[in-house]
């Protein structure tokens, strides 16, 4: 049976995955509205970027985040400056690097959500004296809901799911840091495979359920 | 009561070049093959186009001008595009109700009556994917009417529905021509929607005005000649005069004269159009009895112009200070020794009721 340890770790990985994908959604839609709207040729430099996660060992991401926020990194004294402390080894810092980390996967849907739906509808909105904002909380966030059930779906569970950002940027501190993947290992490193059976059928069961749900409220699966 | 348009726009291979005025009232069909800027024009008077430097006055208001340009939200139009485009996280209420609640009540005619209007009562709760073409295109055109626009500007509405369709919403729209004030510009390349809708006509090609008039008018212009489907004809205005029910048929009066058409139950006093084709007009110099012809019309020959064929020519004649055109070969032309000014009686072998 799971002992304390690992329900901590299962609550801190739901409070982290919950944040984060908030976190995700809050930011993400309009990064994903300039990106499916915009004409500037800064957009394809930005989709890079947001993309990145994609291909990037996490260990990479983790080491740059360790760089840029520890002591001597910019955004480090940034918040040193602001009487934030620093973020390296904190549930803060575990945010960042998620957020930074599953971008993609939130941005991305929404980002085909926005570009499938094309202009038209918010022309249409225009036309009935609907105002850009106006439209764009009554037409467009509406039609792109297949793509925001996909982008929380995916956010949340990539965020559940990841490792070695995680272990970079967070360590391994029990009740802080530490989430399922991290204990895992460690209940592997002390060779307590019982344990890391419920943890890690635990994963492999939400999976599952997580591509299941997504398979099931595909948004181009047309009703009879 | 006139709308003003001055738009010139340049994009890699299109321009258009557009200084237009039409009446502030009734239907204006801006006609022209696919590519000649029709659509592009609409879009710029809606603002869904930038065109800067573009001017657009409508019945007095500025909309655009070098200082003033209103967005699309705030032009108080509607426009119902080729493809009806409805919300479709919306119900049709939704739909409707989305322009009606952003338009000052006040203004705004009553919801009732215009889902009445459009016969939309019993698809009220229901969701745009189960409805037809047709319907859908309904509630896109009541959907605009429920915002009160001043200025109603249509895309080829019709056009992605197939004829049955169309059919079932042309009566709709003709009823809204009579019913309702608003001004409408109305985009379109079908000989049909314009025969029965147009009241006044723009021709465009290649993004600039051709010519611009009273459809009737425009119909008989020779050096413009607009062919409704393959042939070149008029159509006019008329009001049934008499009915005579032995034989089936209905005289309607216009200014030229009366005609007997096929009776199609419609009452005395009753506005139609009625078409005739340049090829069912033929020309004599008496009036000729003995034929089965039953419409005989003293008309006064205007203009002599070419037609497609060489050996043909198209005549325009004057009945009433109505303009009727008549396709005749250049040989019988030279035979009746036509010449503009000259009386003769135009013998008149169909006329079709089309409204």
């Amino acid at each position: 049976m799971p002992d304390s340890d690992d329900l901590a770790a299962i609550r801190l990985t739901l409070e982290l995955a919950t944040v984060t994908t908030l976190l995700l959604l809050l930011l993400g839609t309009p990064l994903a509205w300039w990106l499916a709207r915009s004409r500037s040729r800064w957009k394809g430099v930005m989709g890079a970027v947001v993309a990145l996660p994609l291909v990037l060992p996490p260990t990479v991401l983790g080491f740059y985040l360790l760089i840029t926020m520890g002591p001597s990194g910019p955004i480090g004294q940034l918040t040193q400056a602001l009487g934030l402390g620093l973020l390296p080894f904190t549930f803060p810092g575990l945010v960042v690097a998620s957020f930074l980390y599953s971008l993609p996967f939130v941005v991305q849907p929404i980002q085909n959500a926005f570009e499938t739906m094309g202009d038209r509808p918010l022309e249409v909105a225009a036309t009935l004296r609907a105002s850009p904002l106006d439209a764009f909380f009554t037409v467009a966030l509406p039609l792109a809901r297949p793509g925001f059930l996909t982008a929380t779906i995916l956010g949340f569970a990539h965020t559940v799911g990841e490792f070695g950002v995680v272990l970079m940027m967070g360590g391994n501190i029990p009740g802080v840091t530490r989430v399922v993947s991290v204990q895992i290992y460690s209940r592997v490193e002390a060779m307590e495979y019982t344990q890391s059976h419920w943890l890690a059928g635990g994963m492999l069961l939400f999976s599952f359920l997580i591509l299941l749900a997504l398979q099931t409220f595909r948004p181009d699966r047309r009703r009879p | 009561m006139t709308i003003e348009a001055r738009f010139h726009l340049a994009w890699p291979g299109f321009s258009l070049e557009v200084e237009l005025r039409c009446p502030g009232q009734g239907v204006t069909v801006l006609f022209g093959r696919s590519g000649s800027g029709k659509t592009t024009l609409l879009r710029a008077i809606a603002g869904l186009e930038r065109v800067p430097g573009g001017r657009l006055v409508v019945n007095g208001a500025t909309w655009q001008d070098e200082t003033i340009f209103l967005p699309t939200h705030q032009r108080p139009l509607g426009y119902v595009f080729q493809e009806a485009s409805l919300f479709s996280h919306l119900s049709v209420r939704g739909n409707l109700e989305y322009g009606w609640r952003r338009t000052d009540k006040k203004q705004t005619a009553g919801f009732d009556a215009i889902v009445s209007l459009l016969g939309l009562a019993p698809l009220l709760e229901r969701s745009p994917e189960h409805l037809s073409g047709g319907e859908r295109q309904r509630v896109a055109i009541a959907r605009a009417l429920l915002t009160r626009p001043r200025l109603l500007l249509m895309d080829e509405p019709l056009a992605a529905l197939d004829q049955e369709r169309k059919n079932e919403i042309l009566p709709y729209l003709e009823q809204l021509h009579e019913t309702l004030e608003i001004p409408v510009l109305y985009v379109s390349h079908a000989p049909d929607e314009v025969a029965r809708l147009a009241d006044h006509l723009v021709v465009l090609g290649e993004g600039r005005v051709l010519g611009a008039g009273p459809l009737t008018e425009m119909l008989a212009r020779l050096d413009l000649p607009i062919r409704l489907g393959e042939e070149a004809g008029v159509v006019l205005e008329a009001v049934v005069s008499a009915r005579d029910a032995e034989w089936q048929l209905a005289r309607v009066d216009f200014p030229g004269g009366g005609l007997w058409v096929r009776d199609k139950g419609l009452p005395i006093g009753h506005a139609v159009r009625v078409r005739i084709l340049a090829r069912d007009i033929s020309l004599a110099r008496h009036c000729v009895t003995g034929t089965s012809i039953i419409n005989t019309l003293p008309v006064r020959v205007a203009r002599l112009g070419e037609d497609a064929h060489p050996a043909l020519c198209l005549v325009r004649l004057e009945a009433g200070g109505i303009p009727l055109l008549a396709r005749v070969t250049k040989r019988s032309a030279t035979a009746l020794g036509l010449e503009p000014g000259h009386e003769i009686w135009a013998q008149i072998k169909a006329v079709a009721l089309i409204a």
